[in-house]
């Protein structure tokens, strides 16, 4: 009970800093825009399909990437507001630091599914059909995705404490792990089988399978359950570096 | 008593080496007094709040804070104990009113009461002209003001005071000092760190002189200082000060001796037989004065004494 007013807290604050200051929600939204209306059309031709089924192949992987990119990098305000002290001002209140953790990726998990929303909305005119009930499926996967990410980002944020040191750290990370996922285009040859090694194939998969209305596909009980195991261990690490004592 | 620890310790482990930082305190701090620890940076003194805020986990030793034991129930502690930090706590984009609802809320405490005490710490701390705007706004003198009603708003039996002046302007520092004794005279109990000598003296109803990771003197300035009998005289000499301390070192009336960047410094019984005394000795010697000053002991003194320096020289301190 403590726990869900304290996260509830945590969130409603920093849901206040995103809307006075929504920028950022809105340069989150500009890279996948871009990929869906400058290299979305060229699809139909490299991978000769109709165009309803170019955009039921590529927004699901684009509603992936936006969860990775749009999570991945939440570290750098947490450093921002490591040196602003408010972190500390925090620690020293009897506030759960579970809740100091789940407040901000809840604000995470929202902001990444209201520009999820957005960019289907954007994507119904191009072709793109899903039903309501596998969509909702998707955007849960894609929640937890985000909580995985956010909770990394924030662990690895406690721990570098210096925009110098993550920034590099997730663009080494972040690339391999996109190019091996099939988001932009069908892994094949050996990348698949390095593929079949990273869990956001799994997730890209799954999120496909629902878009084609297919929530039966292994894929996507198998991203389910890697995504949860995941997010639940990124989660218990990153609530950890927020309770340890660090100078 | 409010707090009492018993050889508290912490040492920092990294790449570059292991650092002591506290070796083994023991104080003890009375209900409703303002408690300074006085020490140049570095001295231990922000790790050994930081312990006792239940920031930093102890390696060693124990302490009671307001009736909760640090180590064995921490989030008591907690509830019990207001923290500001040295560089500010706030979100910019907020206001301190906003600041001080949302601070109150984080210790329980329901909408209607969080908004009844942020309105009455705004009067109390004189933060009206101000405290609907963006933190961002503020002055250093404003922002220390809101720091420390929001380390005070759940009302706690002690509030650590991390250099609560550090870089204010002699106005906004004599304001803080006022809120400080305020707070104490409301019966709250505080604990301050301050490399200032002059604000160890006047604010603080007693002093603990922490140096290398140790506390090297406790008591209240007075007692401090009648540690140090006598008078002190600070002679100025260009270059010569090695050649006068062999010459006052063993005089009868000088107690000590301690030499200067650009001089030499003695305790003495009585400035007013020994100034001619050693004003002879030093002419008969045909060293040459730049100044002599006689002053009473000051905290400075009782520092040097201890430490064998001045803590106008180490660091900042002033």
């Amino acid at each position: 009970m403590k726990l869900v007013r304290d996260t509830w807290m945590v969130f409603t604050r920093q849901m206040t800093l995103v809307l006075r200051n929504p920028v950022w929600l809105i340069v989150g939204i500009m890279q996948p825009l871009y990929f869906l209306l400058l290299f979305g059309p060229l699809l139909k031709g490299a991978l000769r399909m109709s165009a309803e089924d170019a955009y039921r192949f590529f927004v699901p992987g684009l509603l992936v990437q936006l969860a990775m990119f749009g999570t991945l990098f939440v570290g750098f305000g947490l450093i921002a507001e490591l040196r602003a002290g408010v972190i500390e001002r925090m620690r020293v209140t009897p506030v759960s630091r579970l809740s100091l953790l789940l407040g901000r990726s809840l604000r995470d998990i929202v902001t990444l599914l209201v520009q999820a929303a957005l960019l289907t909305a954007l994507s119904l005119p191009f072709g793109l059909s899903v039903r309501l009930r596998d969509l909702v499926l998707a955007f849960a996967l894609l929640a937890l995705i985000a909580l995985m990410l956010s909770a990394t980002s924030y662990a690895l944020a406690l721990k570098l404490r210096s925009e110098d040191a993550l920034a590099p750290l997730m663009n080494a990370v972040s690339m391999p792990i996109l190019l091996l996922s099939g988001i932009l285009l069908p892994l094949s040859g050996w990348l698949k089988r390095v593929g079949e090694w990273n869990p956001f194939t799994y997730a890209v998969n799954a999120s496909r399978a629902l878009f084609a209305g297919d929530p039966g596909d292994a894929n996507v009980w198998k991203a389910l359950v890697i995504v949860t195991v995941l997010a639940v261990a990124a989660a218990v690490w990153a609530a950890r570096s927020f309770a340890r004592s660090v100078r | 008593m409010i707090i009492e620890t018993k050889g508290l310790r912490k040492t920092f482990r990294s790449r570059k080496g292991t650092v002591e930082a506290v070796r083994g305190v023991d104080l003890v701090v009375d209900e409703g007094e303002i408690f300074g620890f006085l020490g140049p940076n570095g001295a231990g003194k922000t790790t050994t709040l930081r312990m006792l805020a239940t920031l930093l986990t102890p390696d060693g030793g124990a302490a009671t804070i307001a009736g909760a034991d640090l180590r064995r129930a921490p989030g008591e502690v907690r509830r019990r104990i207001g923290y500001v930090a040295q560089g500010g706590c706030t979100w910019d984009e907020v206001s301190a009113r906003e600041e001080l609802i949302y601070q109150a809320r984080l210790y329980g405490v329901d909408k209607a009461e969080a908004r009844r005490r942020a309105e009455h710490a705004i009067g109390a701390f004189q933060l009206e002209a101000f405290a609907d705007r963006p933190t961002k706004t503020y002055s250093g003198g404003q922002r220390r003001r809101v720091d420390i009603a929001l380390g005070v708003i759940h009302q706690p039996r002690v509030v650590f005071l991390d250099e609560p002046t550090t870089g204010l302007d002699p106005q906004s520092r004599a304001h803080m000092w006022d809120e400080v004794r305020r707070l104490r005279d409301e019966g709250m109990s505080v604990f301050i760190t301050t490399h200032y000598l002059d604000e160890a003296d006047a604010l603080c109803d007693r002093i603990a002189i922490m140096d290398h990771g140790e506390i090297v003197a406790e008591g209240t300035s007075a007692e401090l200082k009648r540690q140090i009998a006598g008078d002190v005289v600070t002679v100025g000499l260009d270059g010569t000060a090695p050649k006068a301390a062999a010459l006052l070192e063993g005089e009868p009336y000088v107690n000590r001796l301690e030499t200067l960047d650009e001089g030499l410094r003695l305790y003495v019984d009585s400035g007013a037989t020994a100034i001619p005394q050693i004003l002879r000795a030093l002419d008969g010697a045909g060293i040459a004065l730049a100044s002599i000053e006689l002053h009473r002991p000051s905290l400075d003194d009782v520092f040097l004494a201890q430490t064998g320096r001045s803590l106008r020289d180490s660091g900042e301190g002033a």
